[in-house]
């Protein structure tokens, strides 16, 4: 009788959501994009996905715990999340010892030398990615086309891999963009499996439709305006530049991270704005194949400060003068 | 006297690791172990001329114009130890490029004309250039064999992985610089911490 009496500050009713049924929650919303990634790019995406995810648990446990216990491995969840996503932006050609790498550098410097979950300012899978594509700029910007079911078990190699990606200049049909059967990042190329992966979180409740739509919004808008500007303005033009590269991939399983994106509303959307507005200019004015990575990397950087301009007002707040 | 004095330089008050001077050119030019070594020691050779001359001049520079006098004297060295490098250490002189007269603003020079040149004897002030110099260049140059070992897999120009392993490209470059100096503060940081708890 004495244990139901309690003293002490509130909250006193607990939600059932815990950071570790959140993050299991994502790595299902995950599971469509793997699946759609390991069906198009064979035994070598699989094999990435695993080792980045079981490298990234195994350091986690190895970090907090000190030991390799089946439940510390397990954890809370998010660094399965941190390393499935990271694999999944990933080539499916990387040789696995720069996945390793990339996971190390992703869980070691992006997440727990700022404090582990929760006090990281940058996207950890980004860290890590930025971090080998500018150690291995080859085998990171070397991608290779969907494989047919037959040759599925085919290890392709850096050397032999050599497709053009859609922002590499390759040809493809907003169809075949959708399904993803380009070349690209292990689960960045099918549109469908990230819409999937999408919905379910919205539903869920584990992400805010703002962020994303403030990103793809304002990607939109700059591709609409370039293409005008270049005197060839298509909806078709709009829609490939959203379908190409890791855009919508970011859209929805990046910026909607809940560490590094703004706690409020208003700076949800400014956020995605932002990173749009970034992603498209790297993409269009620069040399650089792809913006995703920096646009996001640096308006994490700029989350503080949104946060501290967007405060929403105490209801019945007056301006002070 | 003088060893203590040394370790001052090298550890309790290393310019780089401990006391955060000279930033810049520690960031830019330590791409590799001998560019770091050869700023390193270029800077100390100016370190030590403006060491000299401020304590010299201590008593006849008005307070309100001392930064401008620092600076003419610090600038005179570096013009001189440009041209000596230019003369006789040319590949050198075209691998630190811009950061050799951007010694000029190198505040572990100005700091220390500042803070201890001209407030102390002749002797004292040397000590201190020559010790403070040598903290400065190992510092350098154990962030450009970091930096080298890791970036290119050789030190000196001595290969030692094979040049078939690709080694991790990014701590040749900018964001290499800025990541290998915070790790080796954190490293040294935790053992002055351990240092201290023992």
């Amino acid at each position: 009788m004495t244990d139901k009496f309690v003293v002490g500050p509130s909250p006193h009713v607990l939600g059932p959501k815990t950071v570790k049924s959140v993050m299991w929650e994502v790595v299902i919303a995950l599971a469509p994009v793997s699946i759609a990634g390991i069906l198009l790019f064979g035994l070598d995406a699989l094999l990435v996905l695993v080792t980045a995810t079981v490298t990234a648990m195994i350091l986690e446990a190895l970090v907090l715990h000190r030991n390799l216990k089946p439940a510390s491995i397990l954890g809370d969840g998010s660094a399965a999340v941190s390393g499935l996503i990271l694999g999944l932006i990933l080539p499916p050609s990387t040789p696995l010892w720069m996945v390793v790498i990339a996971a190390a550098v992703g869980i070691l410097l992006g997440k727990h030398a700022f404090g582990g979950l929760g006090n990281n300012i940058f996207n950890p899978a980004l860290v890590a990615r930025a971090f080998v594509f500018m150690s291995w700029p080859v085998a990171m910007t070397t991608w290779h086309g969907p494989l047919s079911l037959s040759d599925w078990t085919t290890r392709v190699s850096v050397d032999v891999a050599s497709s053009a990606s859609p922002l590499g200049g390759a040809q493809h049909g907003l169809m075949e963009m959708f399904l993803g059967q380009t070349a690209g990042s292990i689960g960045e190329t099918s549109a469908l499996a990230i819409l999937l992966g999408a919905i379910f979180l919205i539903v869920r409740g584990h992400i805010d439709w703002r962020a994303p739509l403030g990103y793809v919004g304002s990607a939109a808008v700059v591709a609409a305006i370039y293409s005008f500007l270049g005197g060839d303005f298509a909806l078709t033009t709009i829609a490939w530049q959203l379908m190409a590269g890791g855009l919508l991939f970011a859209a929805v399983f990046m910026i909607t991270d809940m560490v590094t994106s703004p706690v409020t509303k208003t700076g949800r959307l400014l956020f995605g704005i932002g990173c749009g507005l970034i992603t498209m200019v790297i993409r269009l004015y620069l040399s650089a194949p792809e913006g995703v990575t920096y646009g996001i990397l640096f308006m994490n950087a700029m989350v503080p400060l949104i946060d501290r301009y967007t405060v929403p007002k105490v209801f019945g707040e007056v301006k002070s003068r | 006297m003088f060893g203590k004095e040394l370790i001052r330089g090298i550890y309790t008050e290393n310019p780089v690791f401990r006391l955060l001077f000279g930033l810049c050119p520690a960031l830019a030019v330590t791409t590799a172990a001998d560019t770091g070594l050869g700023m390193g020691l270029a800077t100390t050779t100016v370190l030590l001329g403006s060491n000299l001359v401020v304590s010299l001049l201590k008593n006849v520079i008005p307070p309100a114009v001392r930064i401008p006098s620092f600076i003419v004297i610090i600038a005179t060295f570096v013009t001189l130890v440009g041209m000596t490098m230019e003369a006789f250490f040319y590949p050198m002189f075209e691998a630190l490029g811009i950061f050799i007269p951007l010694i000029v603003v190198n505040c572990l020079i100005l700091g220390r004309a500042e803070a201890f040149a001209s407030k102390n004897t002749l002797g004292r002030s040397l000590v201190d250039a020559i010790v403070m110099g040598i903290g400065f260049t190992i510092s350098l140059g154990l962030l450009g064999a970091v930096r080298e070992i890791l970036g290119s897999g050789s030190i000196l120009g001595f290969q030692l992985v094979p040049g078939t392993v690709d080694m991790a490209l990014v701590f040749a470059l900018p964001p290499g610089a800025f990541i290998s100096l915070g790790l080796m503060l954190a490293a040294l940081n935790y053992i002055a911490i351990r240092r201290k708890e023992a």
